[in-house]
């Protein structure tokens, strides 16, 4: 893993990372992104939504996007957006459509082994856009608002 | 933590008691595993008891669909025990309450298989 820019600054809520494309690199996103929720403020049952959010899109970015290309990074940043969490993910892989992902709560497509990650993200954050870059790679945007108490 | 898998055998049903967390990697391969092996020694009546398993992402919801479909094709028949809020919750996300049978109550449950 390397590390660039303001890494973990304004007392640890922002942290912009660069990671190998490997299983590791989601658990050590997940347990990051996990400590800036955290200090912003998100209670239990929110981190592990944003958990599993934070996972799918590293997963997709290492496994599907960069295919675990060891000449290929996956680019993290989150930080504390005026209260809520905004993540940002980046991979160098090929990109992809969002609307030609098949629908996973379609009947025919219930008991696919894979499909959900997407669904998962949509379910668990607040705004999801997913943008292709040029000449390669996807962009994944999550933002997560602190539920009212 | 990743899955940690316990089986067990009451009457012709096996128990699989899982704790721990079911992601991509280790957690979905062991579980693969234990059902293969399951169904290897002839046993295809099979229970798996999720009320420690925290956290499953969309990975390890893929490995417990592949292990109900690889179960039901060699006619047998797999439920889910002691689901949590949280994966409660990933069912009706992704629709799969539709297909699973889950039970709360582990005598009921070993009762309901026929």
């Amino acid at each position: 893993m390397d590390n660039f820019g303001a890494e973990q600054s304004g007392a640890a809520r922002r942290l912009d990372r660069v990671y190998d494309s490997d299983l590791q690199s989601v658990d050590l996103a997940e347990t990051s992104v996990l400590a800036v929720a955290q200090r912003i403020g998100f209670e239990e049952d929110d981190l592990h939504r944003i958990g599993i959010a934070l996972r799918e899109a590293m997963v997709n970015a290492v496994v599907h996007g960069n295919k675990y290309s060891a000449q290929k990074k996956v680019r993290l940043s989150a930080w504390d957006d005026g209260g809520a969490l905004k993540v940002v993910i980046t991979d160098e892989g090929n990109g992809f459509d969002l609307s030609r992902v098949p629908d996973p709560l379609a009947e025919e497509n219930l008991l696919r082994e894979s499909g959900r990650g997407i669904l998962l993200m949509q379910a668990f954050v607040d705004e999801f856009q997913v943008r292709r870059l040029s000449p390669a790679g996807t962009e994944v945007t999550m933002v997560k608002y602190m539920a009212p108490r | 933590m990743s899955v940690k898998l316990n089986s067990r055998q009451v009457g012709d049903v096996t128990v699989i008691d899982a704790a721990g967390r079911i992601t991509l990697g280790e957690g979905t391969i062991s579980l693969r595993d234990l059902i293969r092996d399951t169904l290897g020694g002839g046993h295809k009546k099979v229970l798996l008891n999720l009320g420690e398993v925290n956290y499953i992402d969309s990975s390890g919801i893929g490995e417990l669909v592949s292990a109900f479909t690889t179960v039901t094709n060699q006619g047998g028949q797999l439920k889910l025990l002691n689901l949590n809020k949280r994966i409660q919750d990933l069912l009706q996300i992704t629709k799969l309450y539709t297909v699973f049978e889950a039970h709360d109550d582990e005598a009921a449950a070993i009762r309901s298989f026929s």
